[in-house]
């Protein structure tokens, strides 16, 4: 089944890309390289978005996915010397391994054991990190070398540090994760998904293998979050273990959380949100992440489909 | 890379200043204070340093003491007058002990606080995660780490470590007076994780070098909170166990060694970075007594202090005890922010050097304090006196090896700089500015 009108969310990702696009030229400099991250990190959303709003799969370890990509690209430009687009399709391809590997294991699970199992590969996944420390310069982490961080198409080339190219390099990640994920959530898979986290067992029994597509939205969920860590090591720099911390894991549920789950923007509201909470409060206090705490209660308590979410509920039912 | 080849939208037609002002006209967007853009008179306008400061996550207790260091010496450089005839303004910002957020706020310093400098940073992969964010912005960042990593040249030409020596360099002069004095046959318990690692890899060869040998080496996980069962892998003929445990299981560490050996124990020798900012007279840690320490400055008030070194402690508030004037239980991290202090006399004189007048200078800044060689002791450098190698960017000095008696820790004994001098590794003045 589809909507009868595919063009008012088009219209609308397509408008929140070019104002994305448009703010390049406005901001100010902190507020652009901050937006440049922001769209990197929501993408890491955007990829738990999938699991956690569309099947309903909350996973606590997602920070692994995104440690794969962030590792499979910065390793391959620190050790072997690979190029930039090389480099990214490696940590790309590193976490779709993973997911698939991980996705076969803990969809043997569901519920709270599904949690526990996707957070205790994560965190076999972080020991590993620092277990092979000489490679992957364990809990200190490791700096992507600035002039390995170019980009080349013939006698051209484009520096990753440069904050421009930076930003219009995450904005076409960004860009690109969007469509795609708005592309599969209007389509027949995407309702595939939706049944089955609003019941499985009748999905089951309408004929849908629902392990093969939990898989594929593992998979798929995974490999976007390798996305945002391949282009998170290229584009700022640095590969460190704290990534694939259980803090890492937690974020993106959060950023989910607040935006609105099974929402294609909600990821980006809750990230931009969450970030200028931290950003402005800490310049005034040391107990900011009282104060996100109580900004989240409220949310909770006010908007407890997230912020897009409660919107779509009350207001534009044809988000998608 | 060939920079002529590199796309540079700031050499085309459209830079983002221009789309900027154009837009600006139409929009009234300049009329925004965060929008509006301005030169500032540069002659009396504060020099803005950028702190910034572990005050959340692990490193916070740090954090603290290298506030109120860095407050005191800002107090006094400005009460001498400042820096080139301004007055020097510090801002602070809290990276929680991230390098994710230490990297942001390196750019929060860049592009919006628009401090000249940014300073201060103490925790290695803090520094590591930041060191980019510095780089891309050409901005000079002065680290307070004692990490090798400044000096393995793995970073870049923008880091610099002149306040406080590595810690390959601290091993290194640890060694003669371990072989000496505590034993020949040594073996290292450390954290299984990086900070460990250093002291792994470079005390095996500085003590070979001395006739003494590690006959093992025990590496225990972050995460453990009971260490009994790794005691029986310390070798029976172990004379020194030299320990470097960290975090707050260090407690729990020394209290189930004690309980392990009894009166009959081997040497201990430590580095003093696991007791920072914890009383050394704490329930549990009676069983250090008599052993040593390494402290890069004493945290106990010695008699032969210089008139130096106690101005320096007055200045900053801590009493005889190395504790806050006032609150004995405020114990500081003595032993490490006076790097803090040193730091900035060494950005004070790299910029008179320099002649810097604001951030178009920051190369001239970088490649002034390249070109410094020696920080004799006084005031400004109340350790103790140092060398400087401009080519890695890092400092040599003295260290002290303290022997806690009497409830207090006591220099036995202090280290050359050539102690502590080896190899450098490579060179940040062939990177292009």
């Amino acid at each position: 089944m589809k909507d009868a009108s595919p063009a008012k969310p088009y219209a609308l990702h397509l408008g929140v890309i070019a104002l994305l696009f448009a703010l390049s030229f406005v901001l100010p400099d902190y507020h652009h390289g901050l937006l440049a991250r922001i769209m990197v990190l929501a993408v890491f959303a955007m990829g738990y978005n999938m699991l956690f709003g569309y099947v309903g799969l909350l996973s606590l370890g997602h920070a692994m996915f995104f440690a794969a990509g962030l590792y499979g690209a910065g390793l391959a430009v620190i050790h072997l010397g690979w190029s930039v687009p090389t480099a990214f399709a490696s940590g790309v391809v590193c976490g779709a391994v993973l997911s698939l590997v991980i996705g076969v294991l803990a969809l043997r699970t569901s519920g709270v054991a599904f949690m526990i199992v996707t957070m205790m590969f994560a965190q076999v996944f972080y020991l590993v990190i620092l277990y092979f420390a000489s490679w992957t310069g364990g809990d200190q982490g490791m700096v992507v070398p600035q002039p390995a961080r170019v980009l080349t198409f013939g006698a051209t080339s484009l520096d990753l540090t440069n904050p421009i190219v930076r930003y219009m390099s995450a904005l076409t990640l960004f860009s690109v994760v969007l469509l795609i994920t708005l592309a599969v959530v209007r389509s027949r898979y995407g309702r595939v998904l939706v049944a089955i986290r609003e019941n499985e067992e009748r999905t089951k029994m309408l004929g849908y293998d629902t392990f093969s597509n939990k898989l594929a939205a593992v998979i798929m969920s995974g490999t976007i979050c390798a996305a945002s860590g391949a282009a998170y090591a290229l584009l700022f720099g640095y590969v460190g273990s704290s990534f694939a911390s259980v803090q890492y894991s937690i974020l993106p549920l959060l950023w989910v959380l607040l935006g609105g789950g099974a929402t294609t923007l909600g990821p980006l509201i809750g990230t931009l949100f969450m970030y200028y909470v931290v950003d402005i409060t800490s310049g005034y206090t040391s107990a900011y992440l009282l104060i996100v705490g109580i900004a989240l209660i409220l949310l909770v308590l006010f908007f407890p489909k997230g912020i897009l979410g409660t919107i779509r509920h009350r207001w534009l039912a044809w988000l998608p | 890379m060939d920079k002529s080849k590199t796309f540079d939208l700031s050499k085309t037609g459209l830079t983002r200043r221009t789309a900027l002002k154009g837009l600006a006209a139409g929009a009234g967007l300049a009329v925004a204070p965060g929008f509006v853009r301005y030169s500032q008179a540069q002659s009396s306008a504060p020099i803005k340093i950028g702190f910034q400061s572990h005050r959340t996550g692990i490193g916070a207790a740090y954090g603290r003491w290298y506030e109120k260091t860095t407050a005191a010496a800002i107090k006094a450089i400005n009460d001498a007058g400042g820096i080139n005839g301004r007055p020097v303004e510090v801002i602070i910002e809290d990276d929680g002990t991230d390098p994710g957020r230490g990297a942001e706020v390196v750019g929060k310093f860049a592009t919006q606080h628009k401090t000249d400098i940014v300073f201060g940073t103490l925790f290695s992969h803090v520094v590591i995660g930041s060191a980019p964010a510095a780089g891309e912005a050409k901005m000079p960042y002065f680290v307070v780490s004692e990490g090798h990593h400044v000096a393995s040249t793995k970073l870049n030409r923008y880091v610099f470590q002149p306040g406080i020596t590595d810690v390959k360099s601290q091993i290194q002069a640890m060694a003669p007076w371990i072989a000496a004095n505590a034993g020949k046959k040594v073996t290292q318990i450390f954290p299984d994780f990086a900070f460990g690692y250093d002291h792994r890899d470079y005390l095996p060869p500085a003590l070979k070098a001395q006739g003494a040998e590690v006959i093992a080496q025990i590496a225990i996980p972050p995460t453990e909170s009971s260490f009994t069962k790794y005691f029986p892998q310390i070798p029976a003929e172990t004379e020194v166990i030299y320990h470097v445990m960290v975090g707050p299981a260090v407690l729990t560490f020394v209290k189930e060694l004690g309980e392990f050996y009894g009166s009959n124990r081997p040497q201990l020798f430590g580095f003093i970075d696991s007791l920072e900012a914890t009383d050394i007279n704490s329930p549990g840690l009676e069983f250090l007594d008599g052993s040593h320490f390494w402290e890069g400055s004493p945290r106990y008030a010695q008699p032969d202090d210089s008139a130096a070194q106690k101005a320096y402690r007055a200045a900053v508030g801590i009493d005889d005890n190395g504790a806050a004037v006032g609150d004995p239980k405020d114990v500081s991290t003595a032993a490490h922010m006076f790097g803090c202090w040193e730091t900035l006399y060494v950005v004070k004189k790299a910029m008179e050097d320099a002649g810097y007048k604001g951030p178009e200078d920051r190369a001239k800044l970088v490649e002034a304090t390249e070109a410094l060689t020696e920080f004799a002791e006084g005031p400004e450098h109340p350790q103790g006196p140092k060398t400087f190698n401009g080519k890695i960017h890092q400092c040599f000095g003295i260290q002290n090896i303290s022997k806690v008696e009497g409830g207090r820790l006591n220099v036995v004994h202090k280290t050359k700089i050539e102690d502590g001098l080896y190899e450098p590794e490579g060179d940040y003045t062939t990177q292009s500015l």
